[in-house]
C-alpha cells in the first residue's frame, strides 16, 4: 500500500473504529499520533534533490475518461500534510470529555482530517475536489450536534454556503477540464500543471473567475466572509481547530496548485481587483475584529483578516510571496490551532468568553496566561514564529512587483495592508490584557483551575513547531521553494 | 435468446403469480411476494443473455420493438426497482391489511404483490417502443396498474384522494398523448420514430407549425409522466397519499420508463435543424422551471413523503438539462447514469422510509427524529441516501450530476448551469434537514425499543448502500455497461 494511501486511511478507519467500539479517544489519539509519525517520516524521506510529485501511486478508475485515484505529493503537498496531521493530533488532544456520543464526536474529527489529507495528496484533480467536499458533512455535524451558541442555524448556514462555493468551484473544474485540448483531457495535475506552465492550457478568465471566487468562498474571501467567524465561535473548539488550520486551506492549496500554474495572465489581468478584496479582508474585517466583544468572536474574525495577506501573497506571483503564502498556510493553521484550544480552555474554566466578565486570569492560571501570550505573540507575527517569516515574505514579495521611484497598486496595496500588522496588534494584546490582566473579572473565581494538561502539551507542541521553523524558517522552505522556482 | 421472451416471462410470471394467490391460504401470502421476486431476478439474470441479433428483423414486431443497449439496461433498470419495491411491499404489508375494507387476514395482499409484476412488464415494453403506437399502449398499460396500485388502501381517505386526481390527471394526459400523436400521424403518415425521422427533411416548410404542435402535445403528456414543470401539480398529493411502495415504484420506474421515450421522442425531431431551434429552447424552460420549482417547493416541506415528491420532480430538472444538452456526445450516457444513481438512491430512501414509518407511525419529518439512538444503522442508510440525492462526492448521486452539468456546459447552457447551481445548493439545505432529524433532534420517546428489521430488508439495504459509493467511486464498469 502506498505510503500515502495510508496517511488517508488511517483516519478513516480509525475514525470507523470510534463509532464502532468504546474507548473513542484512546483510539483517535493512537491513530492521530501514529499518522503525524508517518508524515514526519514521509516528510524525511522525500528526496529534495529529486523535487516534484515523490509517493506516486495510480489506480486507473475510468480509462476512457481519464479518471484515476492518484495520489502523489510535492514539497508544497509534503507541508500541508504535516500541518494536518499535526492539527489533527492536537485537536484530538485537546478534546475535553464529551457527553453526548464522543464516539461519534472523535469520528467527525477524523473524518475532516481524512478529508483534508486526501485532498492534499490527490493529484487527481475529481479525488482533490471529492475529499474536501467529504469533510463538509462532518463539519455540519459537528456544529450541529456539539456546537454553542445558535448552532443550528450556524451548521445550516455555513454548510450552504461551503457547498455553494464549492459548486461554484466545481463549475471552474469542468471548465477547466473542457479547455484541455481534446485527446489530452485528463485529471491529472501534474499533466495540468505540465500543459499550463507550457502555455497549452488558457481556459480564458471565465474560468479564473469562477475557480478563484469558488475558492475563495471558502477561503472567506472578503465579502464572502460571514460565515466563518460565527461557525468558529460556535463550532467546538477542536473543530475549530481543525477546520480554521487545516480545512480552510484547501481553498490556497488549491489556488497555489491550480490556478497559479495556469493562469499566470488571468492573475495579472484581474489583479486590481484581487488587491481591493485583500484589502477589504486586511482593514474591513480588521476594525471589525477591533470591535469584537467575544474572545471567540474575534478569533474567528481575526483568522479570516489574516486572509488577506495569503491574497497578497498569491497576487505578487513571485517567488518570494509564493513561498512566503505557503509557510503562511502552514504557520497559521498552527496559530490558530493553538488559539483556539486555548479559548475552549478558557471558556471551560471560566464558563464565559466576554471581555466583559474576564480579567485577571493570569493571576489564578499563570499557566494558561503564558501560552496564551505566546500564541498571540505568534499570532501577531512576531519575530521568531513563522507567522514573521511568512508575512515579511508576502510583503516583500507584494511589494517587488512595483517600479523603482513612483508606487503602484501593488505597493500601496501593500502599504496599506502592512497596517493590519498594527491593527492585529492592537486586538490581540487588547483581548490579552481584557483576559489575563487587570482586575479580576466577575467569571473568574480564585479557584478557578489552571489548564489541563493535555491542552498545555498539546499547545505547547503546536508552538514549539512554530518557534523551531520561525527560526529556521528554511527547514520548510526547502520543501517549498522548489515549486515555485520557475517563476520570478 | 430473444429479448421478446423476456415481456413475456413477466407477464407469465405476473398471471401465474395472480393464480398462486387464489389458491394460497391467508398465511401464504407471503410466499407469493417472495415468488415474485425470485422470478423478477431470475429474468433480470436472463437479460444479460438477451440477444437482440436473435430477433427477427423482417418481423412485424420488429418495426415497433427495438432491443438496442439502451433498452436493455432500462429492462434490467425496471426490473431491479420492481424487486425492491416488492421487498417494500412486504414491509408494508401491515398497513396494507389496516386500510382494506375485508375482514379476512391477508386479504388483498396477494394482488399488491402482483401488480407492480405486471406494471414491470408494462415498463419493460416502454423501454423497447419505438412506435408511437407502443409507446402509447405500453404507457397505459403502466398507468392503469398505477391507478389501481395509487388508491389501494380504500380506506384511507388520502390514498383515495391521490388515486382520483391520479386518474384524472392521467386521463387528461392521456388525451394529449393521443391528440399529439394523431398531428403527428397527420404530417407524416408515420408512427414509426425512425421511419418520421426518415420523412421529417423532406417535409416543406409549411408543415413545420402542425409537427410543432403534435410535439407541443406528446410533450406536455411526457411532462405529466416526468412531472417536469408546469405539469408537476399532481405530484405531491399523489406521492403523499399512495401507499409507500407504490410511490417509490411511480417516483423511479414510472419516471425513467416516461425519459426513455421523451429521449427517443426528442431524438426524432432534432434531426431537422429548424425543428431543433425551436425545440431545444422550449426543452430548456421546462428544464428550468423544474429545477426551480422541484428545489425551492421542498424546502418548507415537513413531511419527509412530500419532500421526497418535491424533490424527485428537482431530479427530473436536471434529467431534463441533459435532455436539452444532448448534443454532447456523452449526454446519452449521463442521462442513463443519472437514472441509476437516481434508482438507488431513492428506492434507498423510500425503503429505510417504509420501515421507520411502520415503527413510529407516520412519515412526517418528527417522526424521525433521534433516529439514531433508535437505530443507528437505519440513520446512515438514510443519511447516505440523503447525502447522494444532495450530491456529496463519492457517492453515485454526485457522478450523475456532474456528467450531467459536464454536459451542460460543453453545450453552453451557462443559464440553466446558474440555476443548477442554485438550486443543488438549495437542495443541500432540505436534505439536510432530513438528516438534522435523526442526528440533531430528540426522539419523542427515548425508551422506545430498537426498530426491528427483516432479514431480507437488511439485505436489500447494505446491498444499496455499497452500490451508491461503489458506483460514487468507481464507476468504470456501470459506465462500460452503457449504451
Amino acid at each position: 500500500m502506498s505510503p500515502l494511501l495510508s496517511l488517508i486511511l488511517i483516519p478513516l478507519v480509525t475514525a470507523a473504529f470510534c463509532m464502532a467500539g468504546s474507548a473513542p479517544r484512546r483510539i483517535s489519539l493512537f491513530g492521530a499520533g501514529a499518522n503525524l509519525l508517518l508524515s514526519l517520516y514521509l516528510l524525511a524521506s522525500y528526496n529534495l534533490e529529486i523535487g516534484g510529485f515523490q509517493f506516486v501511486s495510480e489506480n486507473a478508475l475510468f480509462p476512457a475518461y481519464g479518471l484515476s485515484f492518484s495520489l502523489g505529493a510535492d514539497g508544497l503537498s509534503m507541508v500541508l500534510l504535516l500541518l494536518a496531521t499535526l492539527v489533527t493530533f492536537a485537536a484530538v488532544w485537546v478534546t475535553p470529555p464529551v457527553e453526548k456520543s464522543p464516539g461519534m464526536f472523535y469520528a467527525c474529527l477524523l473524518l475532516i482530517s481524512g478529508g483534508a489529507i486526501g485532498a492534499f495528496a490527490s493529484i487527481d484533480l475529481f479525488f482533490f475536489y471529492a475529499f474536501h467536499e467529504l469533510a463538509l458533512i462532518p463539519t455540519f455535524l459537528l456544529i450541529g450536534i456539539w456546537g454553542s451558541g445558535d448552532r443550528q442555524r450556524i451548521a445550516w448556514k455555513v454548510t450552504i454556503y461551503l457547498a455553494f462555493g464549492s459548486f461554484i468551484l466545481l463549475l471552474g473544474l469542468i471548465g477547466l477540464w473542457l479547455a484541455v485540448p481534446e485527446g489530452l483531457r485528463t485529471f491529472d495535475i501534474r499533466l495540468l500543471q505540465q500543459l499550463g506552465y507550457a502555455g497549452l492550457l488558457t481556459p480564458g478568465p471565465a474560468v479564473y473567475l469562477l475557480l478563484f471566487f469558488g475558492f475563495g468562498i471558502l477561503i472567506a474571501l472578503f465579502p464572502f466572509h460571514t460565515w466563518a467567524p460565527e461557525a468558529y465561535a460556535s463550532a467546538p473548539a477542536p473543530a475549530a481547530m481543525l477546520h480554521a488550520g487545516v480545512l480552510k486551506k484547501f481553498g490556497l492549496y488549491g489556488l497555489l496548485r491550480l490556478v497559479v500554474p495556469i493562469f499566470p495572465e488571468e492573475i495579472q489581468q484581474f489583479a486590481h481587483l484581487v488587491l481591493i478584496l485583500l484589502l477589504g479582508n486586511i482593514l474591513y474585517v480588521g476594525f471589525v475584529t477591533l470591535a469584537q466583544k467575544r474572545l471567540d468572536l474575534m478569533l474567528g474574525y481575526s483568522s479570516v483578516m489574516h486572509m488577506g495577506y495569503a491574497f497578497l501573497g498569491f497576487v505578487a506571483l513571485n517567488q518570494l510571496g509564493l513561498a512566503g503564502l505557503s509557510l503562511m498556510l502552514f504557520a497559521h493553521g498552527l496559530t490558530v490551532a493553538a488559539l483556539f484550544a486555548l479559548c475552549g480552555e478558557i471558556n471551560r474554566r471560566t464558563g464565559t468568553l466576554e471581555f466583559s466578565e474576564l480579567g485577571g486570569l493570569a493571576g489564578v492560571t499563570p499557566k494558561l496566561g503564558l501560552l496564551f501570550g505566546f500564541a498571540a505573540m505568534a499570532s501577531v507575527g512576531l519575530p521568531g514564529f513563522a507567522t514573521f517569516a511568512s508575512e515579511i515574505m508576502i510583503f516583500f514579495g507584494a511589494f517587488a512587483r512595483g517600479a523603482v521611484g513612483s508606487f503602484n497598486w501593488f505597493q500601496t496595496a501593500t502599504a496599506l495592508a502592512l497596517w493590519g500588522v498594527v491593527i492585529s496588534a492592537v486586538y490581540m494584546l487588547r483581548a490579552y490584557r481584557n483576559i489575563f490582566w487587570g482586575a479580576r473579572g466577575s467569571a473568574v473565581k480564585a479557584d478557578t483551575a489552571d489548564i489541563s494538561s493535555g491542552v498545555r502539551w498539546a499547545v505547547i507542541l503546536l508552538l514549539a513547531v512554530l518557534l523551531l521553523t520561525g527560526f529556521r524558517p528554511g527547514l520548510l522552505l526547502d520543501y517549498l521553494n522548489p515549486v515555485f522556482a520557475y517563476l520570478p | 435468446m430473444n429479448p421478446l421472451y423476456l415481456e413475456a416471462s413477466v407477464v407469465v410470471l405476473g398471471i401465474f403469480l395472480l393464480m398462486a394467490e387464489a389458491f394460497s391460504g391467508p398465511g401464504a401470502k407471503r410466499g407469493i411476494a417472495y415468488l415474485g421476486i425470485l422470478g423478477l431476478l431470475g429474468i433480470l439474470g436472463a437479460t444479460f443473455f438477451a440477444d437482440p441479433a436473435a430477433m427477427n428483423a423482417s418481423a412485424a414486431y420488429a418495426k415497433f420493438y427495438s432491443a438496442d443497449p439502451l433498452a436493455l439496461f432500462l429492462k434490467q433498470f425496471a426490473l431491479l426497482t420492481t424487486v425492491i419495491v416488492l421487498v417494500m411491499a412486504l414491509e408494508y404489508a401491515p398497513t396494507v391489511e389496516a386500510n382494506l375494507p375485508s375482514e379476512r387476514r391477508g386479504a388483498g395482499l396477494g394482488e399488491f404483490y402482483t401488480l407492480p409484476v405486471l406494471a414491470c412488464a408494462g415498463l419493460m415494453w416502454m423501454a423497447s417502443a419505438v412506435d408511437f403506437v407502443m409507446i402509447f399502449v405500453s404507457l397505459e398499460l403502466v398507468t392503469i396498474t398505477f391507478y389501481i396500485l395509487v388508491s389501494y388502501l380504500r380506506r384511507n381517505e388520502n390514498s383515495l384522494e391521490a388515486g382520483t386526481k391520479f386518474l384524472v390527471l392521467g386521463a387528461l394526459s392521456t388525451g394529449f398523448l393521443v391528440y399529439g400523436i394523431t398531428w403527428i400521424y397527420g404530417v407524416t403518415g408515420q408512427f414509426n420514430l425512425a421511419a418520421i425521422a426518415a420523412k421529417l427533411p423532406l417535409l416543406d416548410q409549411a408543415a413545420a407549425p402542425a409537427l410543432l404542435f403534435g410535439f407541443g402535445l406528446v410533450l406536455i403528456a411526457l411532462g405529466f409522466k416526468i412531472a417536469a414543470a408546469p405539469f408537476q401539480f399532481w405530484v405531491p398529493d399523489v406521492y403523499q397519499g399512495a401507499p409507500t411502495p407504490v410511490t417509490a415504484f411511480l417516483s423511479v420506474a414510472s419516471k425513467a420508463a416516461g425519459f426513455i421515450v421523451l429521449l427517443r421522442v426528442v431524438q426524432t425531431f432534432l434531426v431537422v435543424p429548424a425543428l431543433q431551434e425551436k425545440i431545444l429552447p422550449l426543452l430548456a424552460v421546462i428544464a428550468g422551471a423544474t429545477m426551480i420549482f422541484g428545489n425551492l417547493a421542498a424546502i418548507p416541506q415537513s413531511n419527509l413523503k412530500r419532500l421526497l415528491a418535491y424533490s424527485s420532480i428537482g431530479h427530473a430538472g436536471y434529467l431534463l438539462l441533459g435532455i436539452v444538452s444532448i448534443g454532447a456526445p456523452f449526454a446519452g450516457t449521463a442521462i442513463v447514469f443519472y437514472l441509476a444513481a437516481y434508482l438507488l438512491m431513492t428506492l434507498l430512501a423510500f425503503l429505510v422510509m417504509t420501515i421507520v414509518a411502520q415503527a413510529t407511525g407516520g412519515d412526517d419529518l418528527a417522526n424521525f427524529n433521534g433516529l439514531n439512538q433508535r437505530a443507528p444503522h437505519l440513520a446512515f442508510a438514510l443519511m447516505l441516501a440523503m447525502l447522494s440525492l444532495a450530491g456529496i462526492p463519492l457517492t453515485a448521486g454526485f457522478l450523475g450530476k456532474l456528467f450531467i452539468f459536464e454536459c451542460a456546459i460543453e453545450q453552453q447552457h451557462w443559464g440553466l448551469v446558474i440555476l443548477g447551481v442554485i438550486t443543488v445548493a438549495a437542495g443541500f439545505y432540505y436534505y439536510l434537514k432530513v438528516i438534522r432529524a435523526m442526528y440533531w433532534q430528540q426522539p419523542a420517546d427515548p425508551d422506545a425499543p430498537e426498530i426491528a428489521v427483516s432479514a431480507l430488508a437488511k439485505l436489500t439495504i447494505a446491498l444499496l448502500c455499497a452500490l451508491i459509493i461503489w458506483l460514487g467511486v468507481y464507476p468504470a464498469p456501470l459506465l462500460s455497461l452503457l449504451p
